[in-house]
């Protein structure tokens, strides 16, 4: 039986399949990338950032990765566009777009 | 030795209940089940059980907080009815699609409208699509050995499937008979501790369960959980042979009684089986081969089985108390036609319609039933196969 994320390929049979669809291990969300549900996107402006942490605790989807008490830039693979933390920063240094407007 | 008693029907259950000292009780009243909650919840203040007893806010909770507390590694049980039923139907497909061995029992009323709290079995057989194990019993002593049972049959390792145990509301939940136990130690013997292989509480091996599952695997889990309820068939079979050594009360997936040579046989189920037998007897004392067969496990079907212990018999009436609104019949109609198709053909089916809402079932009415058969046999027209006992007009 397989029981591991990374082992339900699409080629797993029902017998492989764990019962209930149970996946042995932790934190599988990281691996099933939501990014690509987005149709708005958040751009985040350093210049304008004053690292107030509003916005990492309000972002349902732990996109906003912290370092050393600091933002960084978003986790697009994880961001689904939801505007939450553009709402939030009270400084203009989250800008809120559609997703065809993004710079390459 | 086995302990003689008299209880209810609910009192059975909440007995077995007590015995068997799950780890989590969550449940909701609703008329006619409520007293099994009740008297659980004097067990648990009495401190007669270690038993964690969730008081929710309404069965849809209820249900969820059985799914929570199993999947952690709990044991857990509920009872409910009608409504309350009802109101756990979405979670009753989560519960069984999560392979999750929660035992409910069922203390069959009336599905409202119109309101009406009485028995028939519109509940129960509206939940029967929900991939639960169903059982059904015909006295208190059947629905106190079933749920021992049940026990052993969700959690065994080919089945993993919630199961629930059902009786009639008020003419078995409420009265009173005779009923013989097991003892504590037995029952705590044959029920055994609950070992899941994975749960929630494990620290050793933090899980996901309930994760999101699309078409690449959904599709997959499906076929795996069509295969428990395959699987369960053997399982209820072994379980009840074990349960028959222990107490003599021997258990199959259904029960016959005078069918071996009848040309005229019933299909019932629950407590309706006990007015029919008295009316078999009747007949064979004046020399008419009428039979029975009452169903004890619904959920599984044993369509093969059903078909062979028919085959001989050349008119038949499938009693439903619950209707189904195809306009042919109820659900326990559409199954036995269905099993009979292709391995007992040639045999005149009727379905009746009989004691919706509560409406007392007479020995009458299921004389009338047989008389019906009688008639098809003597003269070889069936006439309208679908048809109401009971009703007036």
């Amino acid at each position: 039986m397989r029981g591991k994320a990374k082992e339900m390929t699409p080629e797993v049979t029902w017998q492989e399949i764990t019962p209930g669809g149970t996946i042995y291990e932790p934190g599988n969300a990281e691996g099933y990338k939501t990014g690509d549900w987005r149709s708005m996107r958040p751009v985040w402006i350093e210049e304008k950032c004053t690292q107030c942490m509003l916005c990492p605790p309000v972002c349902p989807d732990t996109a906003i990765p912290v370092k050393d008490s600091k933002r960084l830039d978003f986790d697009y693979d994880h961001c689904k566009g939801c505007g939450v933390c553009f709402k939030v920063c009270p400084f203009d240094a989250i800008d809120f777009i559609k997703e065809e407007d993004k710079e390459e | 030795m086995s302990i003689r008693e008299r209880l209810s029907g609910n009192e059975a259950i909440a007995v077995a209940m007590r015995q068997i000292n799950p780890d989590v009780v969550a449940a909701f009243p609703i008329t006619p089940s409520t007293e099994i909650p009740q008297y659980f919840s004097q067990f648990v203040s009495n401190g007669q059980v270690q038993t964690e007893f969730v008081a929710v806010e309404s069965e849809h909770s209820a249900m969820s907080a059985c799914i929570g507390a199993q999947a952690a590694g709990a044991r857990t049980m509920t009872a409910t009815s009608a409504n309350g039923l009802a109101l756990m139907w979405e979670m009753l497909y989560i519960a069984s699609a999560m392979k999750l061995p929660i035992t409910l029992s069922c203390v069959n009323r009336a599905l409202s409208g119109p309101l009406n709290i009485h028995n028939d079995h519109s509940d129960s057989m509206g939940a029967r699509d929900s991939g639960w194990i169903q059982l059904y019993s015909e006295t208190n002593q059947e629905a106190y050995d079933n749920l021992l049972q049940a026990i052993r049959i969700a959690e065994h390792k080919d089945v993993q499937l919630p199961v629930m145990v059902c009786q009639d509301g008020f003419i078995t939940s409420h009265a009173v008979e005779n009923i013989e136990l097991l003892e504590d130690e037995k029952v705590k013997e044959f029920v055994g501790e609950y070992k899941p292989d994975h749960y929630l509480l494990n620290h050793k091996e933090p899980i996901a369960v309930g994760p999101l599952d699309l078409p690449a695997h959904c599709f997959e889990h499906k076929r795996e959980q069509a295969q428990s309820m395959i699987n369960a068939k053997k399982v209820i079979l072994e379980v009840a042979k074990e349960f028959e050594k222990l107490t003599g009360r021997k258990y199959e997936y259904f029960e016959k009684y005078n069918l071996d040579d009848a040309e005229i046989a019933i299909v019932i189920i629950n407590s309706s089986a006990g007015t029919a037998k008295t009316v078999v007897d009747k007949l064979r004392d004046n020399g008419i081969k009428a039979g029975l067969l009452k169903i004890r496990m619904f959920r599984p079907f044993p369509a093969d089985e059903i078909a062979e212990a028919l085959k001989n018999v050349k008119a038949l009436a499938v009693m439903d108390k619950a209707e189904s609104y195809s306009a042919i019949g109820g659900p326990v109609g559409a199954e036995v036609k269905s099993a009979l198709y292709g391995k007992a053909d040639g045999i005149k089916v009727l379905n009746y319609i009989y004691g919706l809402g509560g409406r007392d079932v007479r020995a009458d009415d299921i004389e009338e039933v047989y008389n019906s058969l009688m008639d098809i046999v003597k003269t070889g027209q069936i006439g309208e196969i679908y048809r109401y006992v009971g009703v007036r007009g």
